[in-house]
Formats: C-alpha cells, structure tokens, sequence
C-alpha cells in the first residue's frame, strides 16, 4: 500500500530559510543547507523548496544552494522559484533534483508545463496553485508569492494545468498559511474531486490531526508541513522536527 | 568501483552523491572503453522505454552490455527504467528489451481515480525470493517509487521483493548476475543505502 507522503516545505529568501504568515512576515529559521540535513536525517518522505522572492526579484534559482541540497538528501526534492528556462530546468534536474515547481510563469505560458513533462516526465513537473479565500469567501488565484491576482477560477485552472501536463499540484491555501489554523479542507476536496493527478495540500497544518483531515475529507495524495516542523510550537520558538511517522500511519489508516 | 552507465536519461546525479555517502567509488560514464572495463555496472533510467533502447543500442552500448552481462557475468543493476530495460520488452513501446531477465513490463491500469498513475510515493516491499541484494534489509523497509508501469517475471524464483499498489508487483528482481529495482535506491534513505551497500559487496 502506497503511503501517504508528508512533506515539509521550506521557503529560501535570498541565502536563508524564512517562513511566512499568510504569505507575509518572513521570520527567519536557519540555513538551508543545515536545516535539509536535519530533515534528511528525520528521513521525511520528500522535500519542497521554494525560493519566495526570485520570481519577483526576477532572479534565476540560485543553483548553488540547490547543488548543496540535493548532495545532502537523500529523499525526493522539489524545488520552485524563478524557473522560466528550459536550460535552467535542466541544469536543476541535473543536479539531482526530482521535481520543478512552476507558479507563475504557468500563467505567462502554460506551455512550458508541457514542455518540462514531455521531456523530463510528468511526475518531475508539480504546478503550484496559491488561493486566498476573500471577504466574500470567495476563493482567488495568485501567482508571484502572492502578490499578483490572476482572473481564473481555481478549479477551471487546476484542470487546464493537468492537460497542460503537470504531474502534480501543490496547492496553497494562503489565508492558512503560518496560521496553525488547520488546512482549508473544502479547497483541497474541490480541487481533487475536479482532477486525477495527486494534490498535496499546503497551508495551514498544525497537527497529525490536520494532517488526517487532509486526506480523509480532502482526499489529498500527499500533505506538506511548514510551521509545524520548523517551530516548537505556535508562537514559540524555532525546532526542526517532525511528527511520528507511526502516529501518522495510524491516524490515516 | 561502481560503473553508472549515462546513455543520456536518469538522475545520475544522486546516483553517484548516495555511493559516495556510503563510501563506495563510483563513475559516471557513457565511454564505451570505461563500460568495457567495469567490475560493476549501474544501469539507471527516467524516461520513455524505446527512447532508451534506441539511445542504448545506437550508441553501441547494448553491444558491450551483452558482452559483459551474458558472457562475462558482470554484476549490473538497473533501477527504475533501467531495471525494465533488462526484460524482454514493455507496453510502453515496441522496442525490445535487452533481455536479460524473463519478464516483461506492464501499464498499471486503474477503474477508480483514487489509484493515480504513476505510483509515486513511498511504499513497502516484501522478500519472495532470498538475495545478496536483499540481505540483512532493515525491517519494514520502505522505498521511493516513481512509476506507471510495473515488471511481470515469468519465472518465481526471478522475483526477490513484491509490492503492491492495486495489485501485487515485482519491485526487485535477479536472475544470476542481473538485478533490477524498481524504486529509487537513491532517494530512499537508510533503505536504499542498504540495497546499494549489498551490491557494492557482490
């Protein structure tokens, strides 16, 4: 039986990890390269890492950080941030990481999407959506770390994306993020129910609880952690770790 | 010293990085006089079956590949693609196989949509078959896969570890002196360390 896959997702700003409250107040956690060591240690199921500022700094990967990364990993990468390059894209996979994670420049040119899979696979390209939930409770796309509202709706886009080709979906509810509030379980259920390719809920989690509702109400394939596994506890202070693997097991089964 | 045969797909990359970690030297190569002369050899693979046939025949790798396998009987070990590669052929596509192993590789093929395709994830593996490749395997150990098609032996006793996902699979297969793995040795942590460690000492 195929397991359900919990993943921390760190967010590089220039040379070090920060993480955000709903997508703001960049609070600062470690260097990545140590902080990747310790999750490899942990033997976590998979890492993500996204670079927050290179799409609006317009800024390539930095290439050098990754390189050190993936010589620490021992588990599957992904990575996102200012990929817009088909040589760039190359260069990442190349140097052992699994997966690119593309957010905004799918909007410029979701074709890129098709490109990355028909040459490196579907399962190396994950889309990433970001929503926030408005005042009207109305869920609204947006690409640049948040920054950029995009006029489509988001279960329309998950769908485009998936025949675009993505392998998978990394989907961010914003208005969650950093919140320990628990993920947006309406928001995942909506976008599984409307694709066939494996959703990993993001934003939000602050307990194997969460994690559990996650995948039994939403149906997500796969959760990712922020807060929960750099902080102690909720406004306390910072502690890489992660939740027992049995106790996961147990709570999804 | 372990041989990693580049004929332009895969993630060498890792391949080499976890070798290293466990102490064990390796090469990437895609020099015929170098695949010629290895004690071992790594077969990896991502990508499309016939694209890889067609790279490894036409290079004149498949050549020197037969050679080694069949008539000097070195030790190879293909993961992922590069361990469908050693079957007889796969219904991804129409070329064949290099046919070392008497199995062949099918699509899994799923009614309801909670089973996607690929097999992405981790997931466990049982022994069916006793192996130097397996042995002394840490207990439950577990393994990243990455795959949407799945390798059928013909004969038991080529099958040394199953999974399952929808249903029951070859996720490690020998016959003598060839090995496949299914999954990712190379990003399965203490797992895949273990797996590696047993070829280096074949």
């Amino acid at each position: 039986m195929l397991l359900t896959r919990v993943i921390p997702c760190l967010l590089l700003q220039d040379d070090s990890l920060v993480k955000t409250i709903n997508f703001k107040k960049p609070g600062y956690i470690g260097d990545p390269v140590n902080t990747a060591r310790i999750f490899n240690e942990l033997e976590v199921d998979e890492l993500a890492v996204l670079d927050i500022t290179a799409t609006n700094k317009k800024r390539k990967p930095n290439f050098k950080i990754l390189s050190e990364l993936a010589n620490e990993c021992f588990m599957p990468l992904a990575y996102g941030g200012g990929i817009c390059d088909f040589e760039d894209a190359k260069k990442i996979f190349q140097i052992g990481i699994e997966k690119i994670i593309i957010n905004s420049y799918a909007f410029e040119r979701p074709a890129f999407i098709t490109e990355l899979a028909e040459h490196f696979g579907n399962q190396a390209v994950v889309a990433s959506i970001d929503v926030k939930k408005n005042l009207f409770g109305k869920y609204q796309v947006y690409s640049n770390a948040g920054n950029k509202k995009q006029k489509v709706d988001v279960v329309t886009w998950a769908q485009e994306i998936e025949k675009f080709g993505a392998g998978e979906i990394l989907l961010t509810a914003i208005h969650q993020e950093g919140t320990w509030k628990g993920f947006d379980t309406d928001l995942i259920k909506s976008i599984t129910d409307a694709v066939d390719i494996p959703v990993i809920a993001n934003g939000g989690a602050s307990s194997i609880n969460d994690i559990g509702k996650a995948v039994k109400q939403g149906n997500a394939s796969a959760v990712s952690l922020g807060s929960m596994v750099v902080y102690q506890n909720k406004g306390m202070g910072v502690l890489v770790n992660f939740p027992d693997k049995i106790k996961i097991e147990k709570t999804l089964s | 010293m372990i041989t990693i045969v580049d004929y332009g797909m895969g993630n060498l990359g890792s391949v080499f990085n976890m070798f290293k970690k466990i102490g064990v030297a390796s090469i990437i190569t895609s020099d015929l006089e170098e695949i010629n002369s290895a004690d071992k050899l790594l077969l990896p693979g991502v990508g499309s079956f016939d694209k890889a046939m067609q790279k490894i025949t036409t290079s004149g790798i498949k050549e020197i590949l037969d050679q080694k396998i069949l008539i000097e009987q070195t030790p190879i070990l293909g993961i992922c693609l590069g361990m469908q590669l050693l079957t007889n052929s796969s219904e991804e596509g129409t070329e064949k196989g290099l046919g070392y192993i008497n199995a062949s590789a099918k699509k899994f093929v799923f009614n309801d949509n909670k089973m996607k395709v690929p097999h992405m994830g981790w997931n466990l593996v049982n022994e069916s078959t006793k192996s130097k490749l397996t042995e002394k395997f840490i207990e439950e150990s577990r393994f990243y896969f990455v795959h949407s098609y799945y390798v059928e032996v013909v004969n038991q006793e080529n099958s040394i570890l199953k999974s399952n996902y929808g249903l029951e699979f070859d996720s490690a297969i020998q016959h003598k002196n060839v090995y496949g793995a299914q999954f990712h040795p190379e990003k399965s942590h203490k797992f895949g360390m273990k797996l590696f460690e047993n070829f280096a000492k074949l």
